[in-house]
């Protein structure tokens, strides 16, 4: 097993997570490291399909056939979780790390309450609450109260007696978020949790994250596609392509001088208000099949930069401490 | 943009209520049917040539106000005036004669394209209704020239939807939009559902094609960067109302309603990281079944005063062709200086 990292809470080293479909093995996270340190907040970035999901839905143990984890070590707190049972995973999953699925209508349950939910939550999790159902009921809801107040949901407590559907996009995602941090976790993976909100309610709902990193000192991994996002919120960056992380590093240094083609491509594309009237910069091509890729640069066929030095396996390579990146271009640099 | 003559489009009072549906139990019980007025009372103008972005938040009318131009939805009341013709009135003929001038590009390129019809069927089908083409030859001849237009290969048009891409989809929904030669396109949500770095291929193209064939634009986005980037002027809606209208440059740089304020600071900007003075709106976007009284925006304005609660603010003049709807115009209130 690697060294792992002292001061990482989360420390993923190698993920292959691959699907067997009709058409063949898709291999979805390929090889992919991931730290999380205490405290902070990860960003992760990419095109559609690259992985993101997949990586974290790895992480939480919630890779369901035909998919499977083919390879790699997944160390939280330095326990390596593959090496749980099923029961010591349910465990872990909820009380020490929560995850907002990308659909919050879907993942809650339209069938019950939000105080049914919420309950159910904290009495799976919560070993210190009274054995005495009268009490442990009043204290739950107690709880379940002070935490959809918390979450910023006016008048908590008649709301636990209504179904998700009661309530627009924007309480869903934040009474999702409630839900999750019911345990107090110490680590959340927001999976886009903001995708179907509105700029106003979004910010609001990272604002709500940020507060409580700060509060219960908990550390977030914050899946997106959107770099203002990132930009605002993240105090690191891993950005994803094709199955792989392709660049990574504090986040105003892969911004302001990104350096995987990818990555810069991504910046260039986006449309700013400042820049109306100057042509945006498209990536031209669509991203590969991820079924029997060959050996080689996963971006190459929409690089601007292509080289015959891309036709093999790319490594990533270390430009300084915390910043990587996966381009032979950047190999030679560093090697001269 | 150059001041043209009459505008293209004028948009009178158009409104658009959706009557709720009733079980036969409710009926009986007379519950009263639960109505959303989701397009109240909107007019505005859109100059030939010029691309009119319409922002606002999930669920204000943005869709069933591009839909109801076309009448795809039925307005409620109101008129579209179209080249001078009231089309409001207009038989299902002559409202067909119309269409072949005025397209749309769905928000969904996932679910507007049906599965069982290959791309020169779904792109040739508006050549066929309007008698654009003589026979199957010349509509394989036209689609072929207006997929390879917006970036797809002539050899692929015997494929289905599902053999694409999203990117690709939303292009074959640009074909369809386009064969016809229109001059005017409702653009909802085209990139919305799209990879960014796809989202920019689309909005190169739609500029490009827009300059080759001076199309006109109403193009709807939540995303402020995208309507800044490609607008002419830009129109504000709130929970069915329009709110603010003007040139991109005064409603971006000078917002005077107290929503496309918070829209503004609210929105992530890559470039600089919380610069702007945060303007937070508390509580949840209310439902248009039963909006608020008076002003509909006053349940989250942070600069609400009792009579936003009571009367309804009218729409006024603000500046060169700049228009606003809020009661506090007058004393240049702006959300963000609050915090200061
Ligand atoms: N159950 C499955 N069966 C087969 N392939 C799958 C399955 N789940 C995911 N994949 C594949 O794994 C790849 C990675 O998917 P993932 O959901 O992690 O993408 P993502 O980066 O989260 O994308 P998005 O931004 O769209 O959410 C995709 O190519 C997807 O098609
Ligand atoms: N066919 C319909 N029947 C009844 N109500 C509808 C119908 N279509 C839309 N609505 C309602 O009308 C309101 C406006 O919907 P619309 O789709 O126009 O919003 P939008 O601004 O396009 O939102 P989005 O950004 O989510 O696409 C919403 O409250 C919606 O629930
Ligand atoms: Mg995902
Ligand atoms: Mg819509």
């Amino acid at each position: 097993m690697s060294v792992i990292d002292s001061d990482g809470l989360l420390e993923v080293r190698g993920l292959r997570t691959v699907f067997d479909t009709r058409a063949g093995r898709v291999c979805a996270v390929d090889g992919v490291d991931v730290s999380v340190r205490r405290g902070e907040c990860l960003g992760v970035v990419g095109e559609s399909g690259s992985g993101k999901s997949v990586t974290f839905a790895s992480v939480m143990g919630l890779i369901k056939a035909p998919g499977h984890i083919d390879a790699g070590d997944i160390c939280f707190d330095g326990q390596n979780l593959r090496q749980l049972s099923v029961k010591q995973m349910r465990a872990i999953r909820g009380r020490d790390i929560a995850m907002t699925m990308q659909d919050a209508l879907t993942a809650l349950n339209p069938a019950l309450t939000v105080g049914e939910q919420l309950a159910e939550m904290m009495i799976a999790h919560d070993q210190s609450l009274p054995r005495n159902k009268r009490e442990r009921r009043r204290l739950v809801e107690q709880k379940s109260v002070d935490i959809l107040q918390l979450v910023g949901i006016p008048s908590a407590k008649s709301r636990l007696q209504q179904y998700p559907h009661e309530f627009s996009g924007g309480m869903r995602q934040r009474i999702m978020i409630a839900i999750s941090l019911a345990s107090h976790p110490r680590l959340l993976i927001a999976d886009e949790p903001t995708t179907a909100l509105d700029v106003t309610i979004q910010a609001q709902v990272l604002e709500l994250i940020s507060d409580l990193r700060a509060k219960l000192g908990m550390s977030v991994v914050l899946i997106t596609h959107d770099l203002g996002v990132v930009s605002e919120h993240c105090d690191r960056v891993m950005v994803m392509y094709a199955g792989q992380v392709v660049e990574e590093g504090p986040t105003e240094s892969v911004i302001r001088n990104p350096q995987h083609p990818y990555t810069r491509g991504l910046l260039g594309s986006i449309p700013r208000i400042s820049k109306r009237g100057e042509p945006i910069q498209p990536i031209d091509g669509q991203v590969p099949d991820l079924i029997d890729l060959p050996a080689q640069c996963r971006f190459y066929s929409r690089c601007q930069q292509r080289s015959d030095a891309c036709l093999k396996y790319i490594q990533m390579t270390t430009l300084s401490q915390d910043r990587k990146v996966r381009c032979v271009l950047a190999e030679e640099t560093a090697h001269d | 943009m150059t001041e043209s003559q009459s505008p293209l489009l004028s948009l009178d009072q158009l409104s658009k209520t959706y009557i709720g549906r009733r079980s036969l139990v409710e009926r009986l019980m007379r519950v009263p049917p639960t109505n959303v007025q989701a397009v109240n009372q909107v007019s505005f103008d859109i100059r030939r040539g010029e691309t009119l972005g319409l922002i606002g938040e999930s669920g204000c009318g943005k869709s069933t106000l591009g839909r109801s131009i076309l009448r795809l939805h039925e307005p409620s009341s109101g008129k579209v005036v179209y080249d001078g013709q009231d089309i409001t009135g207009l038989n299902p003929q002559d409202m067909k004669t119309m269409r072949r001038r005025m397209q749309i590009i769905f928000q969904d390129p996932y679910a507007s394209l049906n599965p069982r019809r290959s791309v020169v069927e779904l792109v040739g089908l508006p050549l066929k209704l309007h008698g654009l083409a003589k026979n199957d030859a010349e509509v394989r001849e036209k689609v072929a020239y207006i997929i390879e237009r917006v970036g797809l290969k002539a050899n692929q048009m015997d494929r289905y939807p599902h053999q694409f891409s999203g990117g690709q989809r939303q292009r074959i929904g640009i074909a369809r939009a386009l064969v016809s030669h229109p001059e005017f396109i409702v653009c909802d949500e085209p990139v919305s559902a799209l990879d960014v770095s796809i989202q920019a291929q689309i909005i190169q193209l739609l500029q490009e094609l827009k300059q080759e064939m001076g199309l006109t634009y109403l193009f709807i986005s939540h995303d402020i960067s995208v309507i800044g980037y490609l607008s002419d002027r830009v129109a504000v809606m709130y929970l069915g109302d329009l709110v603010e209208l003007g040139p991109v440059e005064s409603v971006l740089n000078n917002p005077r309603h107290p929503y496309t304020q918070s829209l503004m600071s609210a929105a992530p900007d890559v470039d600089q990281p919380g610069k702007r003075d945060r303007v937070q709106l508390t509580g949840d976007l209310p439902s248009p079944m039963n909006p608020p009284s008076g002003c509909k925006f006053h349940t989250r304005c942070p600069v609400a005063i009792d009579r936003c609660k009571t009367e309804v603010p009218v729409i006024e003049s603000v500046g060169e062709g700049h228009q606003a709807r809020c009661h506090r115009l007058g004393e240049q209130i702006s959300v963000l200086n609050l915090s200061a």
